[in-house]
């Protein structure tokens, strides 16, 4: 048979395994000078008085004010009480604003009536700055968790519910064709083959949306709570104290890293199936 | 083989569409053709003059615009279950694995997954591919590919089987060998099979009949009955002195059509 070519992954050569992982570590030493490089400069030039500390912060007293705060808790009580809380509005946020845009995404993109229709109304609310709406939630809502939510929902809806759309609209007419023949119902072609060839968009919306989650907690936590890092900041910021801030800020980060690798780690199981794209080395 | 009503039957079957610019196109007009149970037909044509339009309207994935068209004796409306139908380019699902692909058919036509699969493996097998059952389509080769293709369309037990241009995109042994596979598997489904394809060899040498078609709009030109002894091994039957000659026959008849084209796309260009 001429074409038992299979593309079953080789052994790469051990030459090539040395260079590609003596190149990891130089990329790694790379980015930790980067690092120290940044973090130097700014303690330095804060430490000269280049840059006024009261309102720049330097990176020592960063890590001091964290430290005190997982010591001795902050003003509102213990530190890992404010990140819970803040995980869990944004996780709620994004979960149900995910699926809500999803759901819509897909039965949209599946009927052209609903989709002529709600597009003008879609346009609209998408060019409305949605953060704004968190003032309306918290009066609305009142100072706890679902006015956050809420706020996280509607920030999270509109990025899925766009890729969703779209994904289901860039489906392979040819796939859905073959379905069709195959004996699928319009149901079956729905699940087979539209939800696996929109999972790739929805998947790629679903990393910027869960900072627009975290970013609607945030908010609605700076417009009014009584809990949550975004408080925290409000309380820094009130009291001038431009270390706390950053301290918040790097916390927050920490957190929306965490949960990016999770969602990588979802996607690259959810989409085994498909070809390694571009070469390992990466650029 | 019962001879009676026609499998497929086209009456002046004609298809025309809006383009996106808001002209008004025929991709066929007038077709008559009919397709006895069993059959072999190829269909050849210029390249874009219509030919895939006249398997949509078999298929019920696209309705005549006018003219009827009829599959085992009844009007098609819709997709018809007994119809099957390999593309000319992938369209195998690339999320799922050979046999996953290859069970597809059955089991949305409500088989139980078990019973699918057992039936899968054996298709598999029938193509050659056990080895390959957990593969994923992008890791097998373009003949594998259509390997696949042609399992996951013979496990309905179509009694009409459509193929547009299925075997356009493979290398030329990779082609052969795939021609042979498929009177093999058509020799034990008796299967009615409409062929669409460009090139005049491969009609010539799959078809018990090949139809000629005009450039577009497209219609029937003309009709040529194959008279080959069957089996038929495709690689071998290029050197007899009949297939040339009927090669010889049909390509004066096809030049026409095919030099029309040619210079209404030069036209164009220009």
């Amino acid at each position: 048979m001429t074409e038992a070519r299979v593309a079953e992954a080789k052994p790469a050569a051990p030459a090539a395994v040395r260079r590609s992982s003596h190149r990891r570590r130089l990329v790694v030493a790379l980015q930790v000078a980067v690092l120290a490089l940044v973090l130097g400069t700014w303690e330095l030039c804060a430490r000269t008085g280049i840059v006024d500390p009261f309102f720049f912060g330097k990176p020592s007293g960063i890590v001091q004010q964290i430290r005190e705060w997982m010591a001795e808790g902050t003003s509102l009580g213990p530190l890992w009480v404010q990140v819970l809380v803040t995980l869990e509005e944004t996780l709620l946020g994004f979960g149900i604003g995910a699926l809500l845009g999803v759901v819509f995404g897909v039965a949209l993109g599946r009927n052209r009536l609903l989709a002529d229709v709600f597009d003008i109304y879609v346009k609209i609310a998408n060019s409305i700055p949605r953060v704004v709406l968190g003032s309306i939630f918290v009066v609305a809502l009142g100072l706890g968790m679902p006015s956050k939510v809420a706020l996280g929902v509607v920030m999270v809806f509109f990025v899925v519910f766009g890729n969703a759309f779209q994904g289901v609209r860039e489906a392979d007419r040819n796939l859905i064709a073959n379905a069709r023949l195959l004996g699928a119902s319009p149901r079956q072609v729905t699940w087979s083959v539209i939800m696996p060839s929109a999972l790739g968009w929805i998947l790629a919306s679903l990393h910027v949306s869960f900072g627009f989650a975290l970013v609607g907690a945030v908010v609605g936590e700076f417009l009014g709570a009584r809990q949550g890092i975004g408080l925290l900041i409000a309380t820094a910021q009130g009291a001038f104290n431009a270390n706390g801030v950053f301290a918040a800020m790097f916390i927050l980060a920490v957190v929306a890293l965490a949960a990016e690798s999770l969602i990588t780690l979802a996607e690259n199981r959810l989409l085994k199936w498909r070809p390694n794209q571009g070469p390992e080395t990466g650029f | 083989m019962a001879e009676g009503a026609p499998s497929i039957e086209l009456r002046r079957a004609t298809r025309s569409f809006t383009t996106p610019t808001g002209a008004r196109l025929t991709a066929i007009r007038d077709v008559d053709l009919t397709v006895r149970a069993g059959e072999f037909c190829a269909v050849v044509g210029p390249t874009g003059c219509g030919k895939s339009t006249t398997l949509s309207l078999i298929s019920g994935l696209a309705p005549p615009s006018s003219g009827e068209v009829f599959v085992l004796g009844k009007p098609v409306i819709g997709v018809d279950r007994r119809v099957g139908f390999v593309f000319q380019n992938d369209a195998l699902f690339p999320w799922r694995s050979v046999l996953d692909n290859v069970a597809a058919g059955p089991i949305f036509r409500g088989m139980p997954q078990k019973e699918a699969l057992k039936r899968a493996a054996d298709w598999v097998r029938r193509v050659g591919l056990s080895r390959f059952e957990r593969h994923h389509p992008h890791q097998l080769s373009g003949g594998m590919r259509k390997r696949v293709a042609l399992a996951q369309t013979m496990i309905n037990e179509p009694s009409i089987l459509l193929m547009d241009e299925p075997f356009s995109a493979l290398d030329v042994q990779t082609r052969v060998l795939m021609q042979d596979e498929l009177l093999q598997l058509w020799s034990t489904a008796r299967a009615s099979v409409v062929f669409v394809t460009h090139d005049l060899e491969e009609a010539i040498a799959l078809a018990d009949r090949v139809v000629v078609m005009t450039a577009g709009p497209a219609t029937v030109k003309s009709t040529y009955a194959i008279d080959l002894p069957r089996p038929r091994v495709t690689s071998e039957i290029r050197f007899e002195p009949r297939f040339v000659e009927l090669s010889r026959l049909i390509w004066n008849d096809l030049r026409e059509e095919v030099m029309v084209s040619h210079r209404r796309a030069a036209g164009a260009a220009a």
